[in-house]
């Protein structure tokens, strides 16, 4: 089985402030890691390559730079790494994003199985999987809780819609995106990252992709613009209680505010 | 393509110059301004740098228009679950009539499922103008593709100029699957949404776990799709009149057909929801022991609320990750929240901000949580608690006297 992770290189940090004067996003350093969400994802391929054997890969779209999530996966046990990387696809958004990542696995080929994380931790969109489907043409289910069993070209897994959780049994190919906590990620090895360190990652390019035109990639083939970006409004209405009997106060405020009247 | 052309005669600071870009991708080193591939051409060098050192070269093909007076109205996609429409989806629309009126449209709402007959009869109550049902089988549980289906073809009969979808776990699979089909924008988890006289949608939303609000337009596509999530907008009120319609679709086995077969559905263990509490009584690493918890919960119980918490204390082991608050747990809307040893990290902000009320007990005064409150307390709450426990229980001494019987203090 051929099992294709997606993950991505996000900001070490989401804990970033903006200038509210330029707009500009005030960023300590630029580093990075990998979407801590997309380790479940690579625990989950890594524990089907397990239990069924296999193969699992990676891909990434982003900056020659995210050569280096692709190289963390190879220490948790990946087996091939594939990079979408060009100019041309800068600026993407879920949609230019999604229909480049599909493209590129409709490159790489012959994959059964796509496994997602629930989302990124710098977009948090947690879109880009279920429209990575749509343009495969196979059938998503989002938010898996546990893979039960996968034979004769289906799996059998469980879903939390919500309200309730669903077994479903699901054709493959097939692409999941998993909860956290699904498993608990392992830690990258020492001598795997030793053994991986000359190992080739496939680069791929717009000019690779099976779709030429280019109104589909970059900030051309996305709908949506981003206007401005500004921080987060600070609530100015605030009282602060630091002194005397703070019990009684609170006591007080809840009764003022009709908290404590009788329920109906 | 379009690209950024760099003026370089105009630079003044070019070491400045690095700092505008929020990706890094600015160099100044090697004696001239170049940009490298970590440029996303998010365009803020060209709005926020000095004036004309970065320039935004368009590529001169046109790009086709899309002709913006067919598409008209908004649609909600209702999710409905047994006959019970989900509260998400009378919000949305709350919101969708706001946006109608504000340009003169209408609004509208899809319903998919299995006997849904009486969904849509409430739904016209709500002052929807057309009510496109889809009941069958097939659509008895969600499953992507039929679904997607049932809206896409709304859409095509509709042809709204715009479609908000419940942030829920199933919104979350049928938007971006419609979306994609369409291939037309989609805005997720937007937290306000406002609409242009040409219909273009104002959609702000959080990125980067809250700490940047993002304020996106979908110019060029319809229809524009976005996503809320539960207890973002208030709920809509029944309308005076109802003039709506229902319309009765019907879509080809093609169109149901799906690669997932539903095998079981086990409902969620009972017991109450924090994102149904009026009142919430939130709990953090304030505490120290799993013993501690009681504390909190006496005084949820006495408030007639629920007992949430921070991510690490599910991490612990100590509470059910339905009770956890935040980015990676639930989003609330109470009408009160009392946080109790909680400093307020972002991704916990996030969840709960949402709230009518906010008091916070911390004893850090510096804790980023009173940032957020209306009443901060700083203090010790196991100091605080048990007392206020009392003073609910008992009243307040000599005035419990006078008050007695006015007040049914719980």
């Amino acid at each position: 089985m051929r099992i294709l992770v997606l993950i991505k290189q996000v900001p070490l940090t989401s804990d970033v402030a903006i200038d509210s004067k330029t707009g500009v996003i005030k960023r300590e350093s630029g580093e990075t890691k990998m979407n801590p969400y997309d380790l479940f994802g690579l625990e989950t391929a890594l524990r089907l390559k397990e239990r069924f054997s296999g193969e699992v890969l990676v891909l990434t779209m982003g900056p020659p730079q995210a050569e280096s999530v692709i190289r963390e996966a190879f220490m948790m046990g990946a087996d091939e790494g594939y990079l979408l990387t060009d100019r041309s696809i800068a600026g993407s958004d879920v949609l230019a994003t999604s229909f480049a990542l599909s493209q590129a696995i409709l490159v790489i080929g012959g994959i059964d199985l796509i496994v997602c994380g629930k989302q990124t931790t710098d977009g948090d969109t947690a879109q880009v999987g279920a429209e990575c489907s749509e343009f495969l043409g196979i059938p998503c289910i989002t938010s898996v809780q546990q893979i039960c069993d996968i034979h004769d070209g289906y799996a059998i897994l469980t879903s939390d819609t919500g309200a309730t959780v669903e077994k479903v049994r699901v054709r493959l190919p097939a692409l999941l995106g998993v909860d956290k906590d699904i498993h608990q990620p392992r830690l990258p090895s020492y001598i795997r990252m030793k053994d991986t360190l000359t190992r080739e990652i496939h680069r791929i390019a717009v000019k690779d992709l099976p779709e030429s035109d280019p109104n589909r990639y970059g900030l051309k083939g996305s709908p949506t613009q981003v206007l401005r970006i500004f921080p987060p409004e600070v609530n100015q209405d605030f009282v602060l209680w630091n002194e005397g009997d703070l019990a009684r106060r609170l006591y007080q405020y809840l009764k003022q505010e009709k908290f404590l009247q009788e329920r109906i | 393509m379009s690209t950024i052309r760099i003026h370089q005669e105009l630079i003044g600071d070019a070491k400045a110059l690095v700092t505008v870009c929020p990706f890094g991708a600015i160099d100044a080193s090697g004696g001239m301004v170049t940009i490298g591939e970590a440029c996303r051409m998010c365009l803020m060098c060209v709005k926020k740098g000095p004036q004309g050192v970065f320039e935004l070269v368009k590529d001169t093909e046109a790009v086709p228009s899309v002709d913006k007076s067919l598409w008209k109205g908004v649609l909600v996609a209702v999710e409905q679950r047994e006959g019970h429409i989900h509260p998400v989806s009378l919000e949305l629309i709350g919101k969708a009539r706001e946006l109608a009126g504000k340009v003169g449209q209408k609004v509208y709402a899809s319903v998919i499922g299995e006997d849904v007959a009486c969904v849509a009869g409430e739904l016209l109550e709500y002052g929807i103008d057309t009510v496109c049902v889809y009941d069958d089988p097939a659509l008895r549980y969600f499953r992507m593709e039929p679904y997607a289906a049932a809206l896409e073809d709304a859409i095509a009969f509709l042809h709204p100029a715009v479609v908000l979808v419940g942030g829920t776990p199933i919104g979350r699979s049928l938007a971006p699957r419609a979306a994609a089909h369409l291939r037309t924008g989609l805005t997720a988890d937007c937290t306000v949404l406002d609409i242009q006289e040409n219909t273009d949608l104002d959609q702000i939303r959080p990125a980067f776990g809250g700490n940047i609000m993002a304020h996106i337009r979908t110019p060029n596509h319809r229809p524009q799709f976005a996503t809320v999530r539960y207890k973002v907008f208030d709920i809509a009120s029944k309308a005076a009149v109802c003039q709506g319609g229902i319309v009765v679709r019907h879509l080809g086995a093609d169109q149901l057909a799906s690669a997932v077969q539903v095998l079981e559905v086990t409902p969620k263990g009972v017991g109450s929801y924090i994102e149904d509490a009026q009142v919430i009584v939130a709990v953090g690493k304030g505490i120290a022991r799993s013993s501690d918890i009681h504390l909190v919960e006496a005084l949820a119980a006495a408030l007639g609320g629920q007992v949430a918490c921070t991510r690490p204390l599910v991490e612990n082991g100590w509470m059910d990750a339905r009770r956890q608050i935040g980015l990676s747990g639930r989003t609330v809307r109470p009408k009160l929240i009392i946080t109790c040893g909680i400093s307020g990290s972002v991704q916990f902000v996030a969840g709960m901000k949402g709230a009518e009320r906010i008091i916070a007990i911390n004893t850090d005064p510096n804790a980023p949580i009173f940032k957020t409150a209306h009443v901060g307390i700083v203090g010790d709450l196991f100091k605080i608690i048990p007392r206020l426990l009392d003073l609910i229980q008992n009243g307040e001494g000599v005035e419990k006297l006078c008050e007695e019987g006015s007040h049914g203090v719980q």
